[in-house]
C-alpha cells in the first residue's frame, strides 16, 4: 500500500497556472526531496498535500497517515507573548491531545525547559525552527512535510537542522517529505527526489533523476555540479 | 445608591472585564486600527434609532454587525487593500452617523455617559459578557494558534476564516456592551488602551490576560469615581467636563504612560 498517491495534481491560483499535471507515488518509508527553482510551485505542493488550498486531480493519503507540517516561514511579532509551551500545550487542547508528550518531544528537538518558556520571537532561527519542527511532532505523526527547513537559519545552524531531522526520521519512524535546494542533503537522506517546474521535471531515486540535464533544465546551464564519493554540492 | 445605579456600576466593570480579554488577542492579531473602526460602526446604528425613537442600542446593534460582516469580508479577500477598506468604512460610519444623529444627543452618541440600568437590560448585558468570557475561554487555544500562524492552525484542523468571523463578532458584542458608558467615539479605546497597558507590564499570555483586564476594571472604576465626584472640575477660569467616557479613557491613557515606566513582571 502505498502512503501516498497523487494523479493529475494541477493547483491554480486566481487563474495562474502553480502546480500543474503532477503524478507522482510514495511508499511508507520514502524520503521525498522536492527540489526546484524559486516560483516552481513547491510550497503550494506541500499545501496542496495539507488540502490547505484547493486543487484538482487526486490526492490519496493512506487511512494511517498522521501529518505534521513544518512551514517555510511564520512572522512572528516579537512583542506578542507566546512560548513553545504556550503553542505546544494549545496544539494539545485544540487536537485534543495529551498534553504529556510536551515534554519528552521538545527534548527530541533540543528545546530545554527555559527556551520553551522564552517567547518565539525572542528564539534565535535555529531554535525557533526547531521548535516548529517539535509543534509538527505533537500528534505522534508518521509523516513530516518541511518547506525548506534552513530558509531562515544561518549557514553553521543548517547541518544541525538536517542531522536532527534525519534522526527524527529514525527515532519516530518518519515518512518525510522536504521542500529543499541544497543537493548535499538530497544525495545523502532522500530515497526518492522530485523535481518540480510547474511540472514534472523528473522523479526517482537522487542518482537516477538527478542528471545534469535535469538539473541544468532547473536552476539553468550556469549550475556547476560537483559529484563526488562522500560530498555532493551544488554551486553557481 | 439606587438599583438602577448599582446595575449599570456592576455591568460596566463587567465589561471592562471583558474588554481587557478581547483586547489582548485584538493587540496580539495587530488589528487596534480595525477594532476603532468597528466601534464607529455603531454611530449610524445609533443615529438611525434616535431619529426613528426606537431603542439606540438595538440600532447599533444591527450596524455593527452588518459592518463586522464586511470587514470579515474584506479581510478574507484578497482584492482590495484592508487598510484602505478599513479606512473609508471608519470615515463613512462617522460621516453618516453623524449626519443622522439628532444633533441634542450626539454627543452622548459620541462619548457616553452614566445611565441607569432596567434589571432586564442589566441581566441582558451580564449575559453578554458572559458569553464574551466563555467565547476566549473556549476557543483561546485556536486564537493562539492562528495568530502566530494561520496556516499552521488550519494544518492543526482550525477553520481560520470562521474563527476570525467568531472573534470579530465578539468583539462586537463587547463594544455594544460599553457603548451607553463610553460612546462610539471611545468604546474602542476600553478595549485596545489597556491592552496595550497589559502588554508593556508582562511577558507572559497569562499575566498578559490578567494585566490587560485589571487595567481596563481599574480604568473603569478611577474614571467613575472621578465622575461621580468631580463632573464639573473648576480649576481657575476653567471648567473640566468629566463625563463617564472621557474620564475612563483619560485614566486608561495615564494608566498606559505609567506602564511605559515600569519593568515587565
Amino acid at each position: 500500500m502505498n502512503l501516498l498517491e497523487v494523479k493529475d495534481l494541477s493547483v491554480r491560483i486566481e487563474d495562474k497556472i502553480i502546480v500543474e499535471n503532477l503524478s507522482f507515488e510514495l511508499g511508507p518509508s520514502d524520503r521525498l526531496s522536492i527540489l526546484g527553482p524559486n516560483g516552481a510551485g513547491k510550497t503550494m505542493l506541500l499545501k496542496a498535500l495539507l488540502r490547505l488550498v484547493s486543487y484538482s486531480g487526486k490526492i490519496v493519503w493512506d487511512p494511517s497517515a498522521r501529518i505534521g507540517y513544518v512551514p517555510q516561514k511564520v512572522d512572528t511579532d516579537r512583542h506578542v507573548p507566546l512560548t513553545y509551551r504556550d503553542l505546544f500545550n494549545s496544539k494539545c487542547r485544540v487536537a485534543k491531545l495529551a498534553t504529556a508528550q510536551i515534554d519528552e518531544i521538545s527534548q527530541s528537538v533540543g528545546l530545554t525547559r527555559e527556551m520553551l518558556a522564552t517567547p518565539v520571537g525572542h528564539l534565535s532561527g535555529g531554535y525557533f525552527q526547531r521548535g516548529l519542527i517539535g509543534f509538527a511532532l505533537i500528534g505522534n505523526p508518521n509523516v513530516l512535510l518541511l518547506d525548506e527547513p534552513t530558509a531562515s537559519i544561518d549557514e553553521p545552524g543548517e547541518e544541525n537542522i538536517y542531522e536532527l531531522i534525519h534522526r527524527l526520521q529514525d527515532q519516530y519512524q518518519l515518512a518525510v517529505i522536504t521542500v529543499s535546494h541544497d543537493l548535499s542533503f538530497v544525495y545523502r537522506y532522500a530515497t526518492r527526489v522530485l523535481c518540480l517546474n510547474k511540472r514534472s521535471v523528473c522523479f526517482g531515486t537522487p542518482r537516477e533523476a538527478l542528471t545534469p540535464e535535469v538539473l541544468a533544465e532547473l536552476y539553468g546551464p550556469s549550475l556547476s555540479y560537483y559529484h563526488h564519493d562522500h560530498e555532493h554540492t551544488v554551486a553557481r | 445608591m439606587t438599583a438602577p445605579a448599582l446595575y449599570s456600576i456592576v455591568l460596566v466593570l463587567l465589561t471592562a472585564l471583558a474588554a481587557g480579554l478581547v483586547g489582548t488577542f485584538a493587540l496580539m492579531k495587530r488589528m487596534s486600527l480595525a477594532g476603532d473602526v468597528i466601534s464607529h460602526i455603531a454611530l449610524p446604528g445609533l443615529g438611525i434609532a434616535l431619529l426613528l425613537h426606537f431603542n439606540p442600542l438595538i440600532g447599533a446593534a444591527a450596524t455593527l454587525l452588518i459592518g463586522t460582516i464586511l470587514i470579515w469580508r474584506l479581510q478574507q479577500g484578497r482584492t482590495l487593500t484592508t487598510d484602505v477598506a478599513i479606512g473609508v468604512i471608519f470615515t463613512a460610519a462617522l460621516a453618516i452617523g453623524t449626519l443622522v444623529t439628532p444633533s441634542e444627543d450626539l454627543i452622548e452618541a459620541l462619548f457616553g455617559g452614566f445611565q441607569n440600568l432596567t434589571l432586564l437590560w442589566f441581566l441582558l448585558g451580564v449575559i453578554g459578557v458572559l458569553g464574551v468570557i466563555t467565547f476566549i475561554a473556549t476557543f483561546r487555544h485556536q486564537l493562539i494558534l492562528a495568530l502566530f500562524s494561520p496556516e499552521l492552525a488550519a494544518a492543526t484542523g482550525v477553520n481560520v476564516a470562521r474563527l476570525d468571523l467568531y472573534y470579530l463578532l465578539v468583539f462586537s458584542l463587547t463594544v455594544l456592551l460599553g457603548l451607553r458608558f463610553l460612546g462610539a467615539l471611545l468604546v474602542g479605546a476600553l478595549i485596545i488602551i489597556p491592552a496595550a497597558t497589559g502588554r508593556q507590564l508582562t511577558h507572559t499570555l497569562t499575566a498578559f490576560l490578567i494585566a490587560s483586564s485589571a487595567a481596563s476594571v481599574l480604568s473603569v472604576a478611577i474614571g467613575f469615581l472621578i465622575n461621580y465626584y468631580y463632573s464639573h472640575l473648576t480649576l481657575g477660569s476653567v471648567t473640566l467636563n468629566l463625563s463617564l467616557g472621557p474620564a475612563i479613557i483619560s485614566v486608561a491613557t495615564v494608566l498606559f504612560l505609567l506602564s511605559l515606566l515600569r519593568r515587565k513582571i
